[in-house]
């Protein structure tokens, strides 16, 4: 049952999301630096963390998959990556425009987190065209667990690598995260990111209840031997049932 | 009943790796493309940059581009053998440890890699190099740059050569994956191939980020492999 | 107080940041609603298929009640 749950977690999502955009624009103080843009931050960082820890998940849950054979954990694999990749593209957008508002272009190469998001992106990214092309499901299930598992192993080192390759050009780095965040500031930015990250649990347990009922409606066609329609199932998008 | 011979994992190492390199010393079917398409990319750069000397970031930069994109045409290749021939069949039939299969066809990658910068590399330092005291540190920067995409590459080719557009998806899914082991590995070279002599700036740091990636790859290669080959 | 900080402030005016940030906001909250619209479009498709379903299941009913009636009236 994955909609078990569901709705004291959409309440909870409004809720927070409610809070933090109050908090935003109500509660924090104007940043010194970098005035009204900074409040960007609030909502392009929780993104970019609730992403990668996605991602993260997305692998732990293919390793449950490859160890116990249950596909279930692959369709939690897939969409926690499916997920996560949605919400890269909300990090890269707000990304570019906090880049076009603070130096003028659309998108810097100086600012080491944005470019090693980018690569993880496109890593990521990779993900549907290698399950589409492994037609077998039992195979690409395990392979996509594979690749889960590689791609999770290559988030830190890939930006452990950016980061000291651009060690030599002194970043415009976001400190927030790190020390020197007034308490207002780091109260706001600690409700963004629970905000966001409830609503990364609520989408992809919506969107595990919407393929497991498709799942159930196809086993109920199948079980009355009912003509299926001609839009056929995604061949990527592991079945749920 | 006598219990059922268990083969060492060593045998069947050696002899998957025997296999692979007689077969590619008997057709040649990959080592001379691969070295021709390097050279050849070469000359294309030669144009391209307009220049007949490069150092710093730009040498740095043409050769280990050169090397990844001719790497990807011997890793497309890996695994071609095995689909066709039943390989994957007899070894998921055989008695022995699966993971001997990756340490056999990486180790046929590394030596391919190997055999390629060894012809290669000079060539380069030929076409664009004032001299060739950059070469033997470039080695020990090459050989755990081999060792990073001879890991990756095996774990991805085993899992694209079963795929149908097989010669799109192993490079597409391993370039990102190698990003972090290019910027290591330019990360190293670029000082080693400055106008004035080799430098040695972070030199060891670079050295110690690629053999981290190494090892983080070949123990994830060792340890899903298993999982690849369950039918 | 906020005054002084806004008068330290960087290169954007006031309105100016304010278009970008107003922007970003928006993008997460238009990503939000494009998926809702999604997933109404799947639920759609979910309950036209159950629809179908049900009739199907409603037709062999009748069916089986009428073959059963019929064998209730020739035994009789």
């Amino acid at each position: 049952m994955y909609g078990k749950g569901l709705r004291p977690l959409s309440i909870a999502t409004v809720a927070a999301i409610l809070a933090a955009f109050s908090l935003v624009f109500f509660y924090a103080p104007l940043d010194a630096d970098q005035g009204f843009i900074q409040k960007i931050f609030y909502l392009h960082v929780p993104l970019a963390i609730v992403a990668l820890i996605g991602f993260v998940v997305g692998g732990v849950f293919a390793i449950f998959h490859l160890r116990s054979g249950n596909r279930r954990w692959d369709a939690w694999s897939y969409v926690s990556i499916h997920m996560s990749v949605i919400f890269g593209v909300a990090v890269l957008i707000t990304g570019s425009i906090w880049a076009k508002a603070s130096w003028g272009h659309w998108w810097v190469w100086d600012e080491p987190t944005l470019v090693s998001f980018l690569i993880v992106f496109l890593m990521y990214a990779t993900y549907y065209p290698f399950r589409y092309a492994i037609e077998d499901p039992e195979r690409q299930a395990r392979y996509a667990s594979v690749f889960a598992v590689t791609a999770g192993a290559f988030v830190p080192l890939n930006f452990m690598a950016v980061r000291m390759a651009q060690s030599l050009v002194h970043p415009r780095t976001f400190g927030t995260a790190n020390g020197g965040l007034p308490g207002s500031m780091m109260l706001t930015f600690l409700v963004c990111l629970a905000a966001v990250a409830l609503l990364w649990v609520t989408l992809v347990k919506l969107e595990l209840t919407a393929k497991s009922t498709s799942g159930q409606l196809k086993r109920l066609r199948r079980a009355l031997d009912a003509p299926a329609p001609g839009a056929g199932a995604s061949r990527i998008a592991p079945e749920v049932s | 009943m006598s219990p059922p011979q268990v083969t060492p994992t060593s045998t069947a190492f050696a002899t998957i790796l025997a296999k692979d390199l007689r077969a590619e010393l008997r057709t040649l079917q990959s080592l001379p493309a691969m070295a021709l398409f390097a050279t050849t990319t070469f000359v294309i750069f030669r144009f391209g940059l307009d220049r007949t000397q490069l150092s710093g970031s730009l040498a740095s930069g043409v050769l280990w581009a050169t090397l990844l994109f001719a790497a990807l045409l011997g890793v497309n290749r890996l695994f071609v053998s095995e689909r066709e021939e039943g390989g994957f069949d007899a070894i998921r039939l055989a008695p022995i440890d699966r993971s001997a299969l990756f340490a056999a066809k990486a180790t046929a990658l590394f030596a391919y890699l190997l055999v390629l910068e060894l012809v290669v590399v000079p060539i380069f330092a030929l076409f664009f190099l004032g001299s060739a005291a950059a070469l033997p540190p470039l080695a020990l920067v090459l050989l755990l740059a081999n060792l990073g995409i001879a890991a990756t590459g095996t774990l991805i080719s085993s899992m694209a050569v079963h795929s149908r557009a097989r010669d799109l998806l192993g490079p597409l899914v391993l370039l990102p994956l190698v990003v972090p082991l290019m910027i290591a590995a330019t990360g190293a070279s670029e000082p080693l191939l400055a106008v004035g002599g080799p430098g040695y700036h972070r030199f060891g740091t670079w050295l110690a980020v690629l053999s981290l990636y190494d090892l983080i790859f070949l123990l994830v290669g060792y340890a899903v492999f298993d999982f690849l080959l369950e039918d | 107080m906020d005054l002084l900080i806004l008068a330290g402030a960087p290169a954007l005016p006031l309105d100016e940041a304010g278009k970008y940030v107003a922007g970003a906001y928006i993008v997460f909250v238009v990503l939000l609603l494009v998926y809702v619209a999604i997933m109404g479009m799947k639920l759609a498709r979910i309950e036209r298929g159950l629809r179908d379903v049900a009739e199907i299941a409603e037709q062999r009913k009748d069916g089986a009640d009428a073959a059963e009636t019929v064998r209730t009236e020739v035994k009789s």
